[in-house]
């Protein structure tokens, strides 16, 4: 637990020099579970996209693992860190199967068709995330939650130790979204996954994470335990808006509900 | 393991065997059928009809299957490259430099050869390797390396030189004109080998390499940042595709000219049949590009014998109506390359 999945210093991007992100500093320890908070526009989806170079930002260090992200090459990065991206594969013209056996990627070499070790682990990883029964579904006709699942079997398929999620649970019903939840959780505990996940679901955050980080303005305003965002005026401060909270009938952590309006 | 439906997997082998059986069917037909008895040394098939076998209508058929398979490929690759079902050699101005450079040729009366390759070829080459040298550095310029801008690009680029063309051919004499036109049309008319050997290895090679990025292809049809996420090098497999492709369509379009549709066609057509996966998608789209131009070119020549009509009005002539049958008859998403 004491080493570091993620090591981030300094870290900025700005496009036409607007910046999104400024001199963003955390880390995340190994085989945590860490949320990502803020108001929307805060830079939560564009520090995640920096994290794995989908876009380059300005660093004094980004280290994976214990390697800077500088070093890695792409294959390499892909098989330390995966990534659930926001949204859908609802354009997306294979086979469930066939998707998920594209995060074996860095596994593959050019030229050879997948091998039976690479059939295991996309089966391994549709069972894990409860997906197997979506195998032979065309991507284009899943509903939100069935891609969820096999967004996240893709990435499991990665074998990566790494979990990046954009709003994994955003737009699927509650059910869907225990699933979900219940998956990272089970990643975390069972298989000692790190977590990072971007969410605007500040009651899942507090119950599912060992560690919370909250971005405002593209700036870290607050990175602690779930218990102490949910006390003082952390959340009041960072979404302009006072909140009511009530206790968790189960482990007594404080949630937020919303305000009467009428 | 995923169990396929029968269909996708009967697909290949029959694209195989009906690209096979055109290959060898074709050169036999023509506005003078030529017996079997040709293949055969006994003499029962006389010398000019034998000629006429061997040095054009073999050679052609060669060079039409090698031209077919080699846009279809490039179109499949372009498709991906840049999730959009309109993408192609053609759109991105490949094809309007070469035509460029060719009718540049023409105009002035040039005559000459390098290295045995023809001065109209080098010409058409260096148009298409120039025009993706300025598509590519107008879109590094301003956007980075994004698919919209390169498409944008690739149009303006397209549209300008075609204007060029239009100058060049307006200030042509007759026969010049006349020239650079049926150039533009597209047509397959050779005699003997040479053509052949020197589009085989071009094409040969590009489809290979595309062979060895079809991972890559696969997740980029996927979307760009996902690719990104699972590990592929999108700056570099970009770079590889537009140096392959450009070998690819620059070489086909100097030998045979701006033959359309097969670039847009062919990988739509194949992806119905095969699925969307490359590793299976590439050769069914070559054979498939390459069967339908030996087809296409062996009407325009008989359609109108003896006249010929130019095979680049054949395959626009088939494929367009196929094509809007197509739209019509797929589902919604059906095609399945999204339009962003």
């Amino acid at each position: 637990m004491s080493e570091a999945a993620l090591q981030v210093r300094g870290l900025s991007y700005s496009i036409n020099g607007v910046a999104i992100l400024r001199n963003i500093s955390f880390s995340v320890a190994a085989g945590s579970y860490v949320s990502i908070v803020g108001p929307n526009g805060a830079g939560k989806t564009t520090l995640l996209k920096c994290l794995n170079r989908i876009l380059n930002g300005t660093a004094d260090e980004v280290q994976i693992e214990g390697k800077a992200l500088a070093d890695y090459a792409q294959a390499e990065l892909a098989k330390v860190m995966g990534y659930v991206p926001q949204g859908g594969t609802d354009q997306v013209p294979f086979l469930a199967y066939e998707f998920v056996m594209m995060g074996r990627y860095p596994h593959l070499s050019p030229f050879t068709s997948p091998t039976a070790t690479d059939h295991a682990a996309v089966l391994q990883a549709l069972e894990t995330a409860g997906a197997a029964d979506l195998a032979g579904r065309q991507c284009a006709t899943l509903s939100g939650g069935e891609r969820q699942k096999i967004l996240v079997a893709a990435a499991l398929a990665q074998e990566a130790g790494i979990f990046l999620l954009d709003e994994p649970t955003t737009f699927l019903d509650p059910h869907h979204q225990d699933d979900v939840l219940r998956l990272l959780t089970r990643l975390n505990k069972d298989c000692g996954a790190t977590i990072v996940s971007v969410t605007h679901d500040i009651n899942a955050a507090v119950l599912s994470s060992d560690d919370v980080i909250a971005l405002r303005d593209g700036q870290v305003v607050f990175q602690g335990p779930p218990e102490a965002l949910t006390s003082g005026t952390v959340l009041a401060d960072l979404f302009d808006q006072e909140f009511h909270f009530v206790e968790h009938p189960v482990n007594g952590k404080r949630l937020i509900v919303p305000l009467a309006v009428r | 393991m995923i169990t396929e439906s029968p269909n996708r997997a009967l697909a290949l082998p029959a694209l195989i065997i009906a690209a096979l059986a055109s290959l060898v069917i074709c050169p036999f037909v023509g506005m003078e059928p030529i017996p079997v008895t040709v293949l055969s040394d006994s003499g029962a098939v006389d010398g000019a009809l034998r000629t006429v076998f061997w040095q054009i209508r073999v050679p052609r058929t060669c060079i039409g299957f090698l031209a077919g398979a080699g846009l279809a490929a490039c179109g499949m690759a372009f498709q991906a490259m840049f999730r959009n079902a309109l993408a192609t050699p053609f759109t991105l101005g490949v094809a309007g430099g070469a035509s460029l450079g060719a009718a540049l040729y023409v105009r002035f009366g040039l005559s000459f050869a390098l290295l045995g390759i023809s001065g109209v070829s080098i010409f058409a080459f260096l148009g298409a390797l120039g025009s993706i040298s300025l598509v590519y550095g107008l879109t590094r310029l301003r956007h980075g390396f994004s698919t919209a801008a390169l498409l944008l690009a690739g149009i303006a680029v397209n549209l300008f030189f075609s204007s060029l063309i239009m100058l060049i051919q307006y200030t042509s004499n007759y026969a010049h004109s006349f020239r650079i036109m049926r150039w533009l049309m597209g047509g397959l008319e050779i005699m003997g080998y040479e053509r052949v050997f020197q589009l085989m290895p071009l094409v040969g090679i590009s489809i290979l390499v595309l062979y060895a990025v079809t991972h890559e292809l696969n997740l980029m049809t996927v979307g760009e940042e996902l690719a990104i996420s699972r590990g592929v090098d999108v700056r570099r497999t970009k770079g590889i595709l537009f140096i392959a492709t450009s070998i690819c369509v620059g070489g086909i379009v100097a030998v045979c000219g701006p033959i359309g549709f097969i670039g847009l066609m062919a990988p739509h057509i194949c992806r119905l049949l095969v699925g969307g996966g490359h590793r299976r998608l590439l050769p069914a789209t070559c054979l498939f590009g390459g069967l339908f131009l030996i087809i296409c070119d062996t009407l325009a020549r008989t359609a109108i014998a003896p006249a010929e009509i130019p095979v680049g009005v054949i395959t626009s002539v088939l494929g367009g109506p196929f094509f809007v049958w197509l739209l019509v008859r797929t589902p919604a998403g059906g095609l399945n390359i999204a339009l962003r």
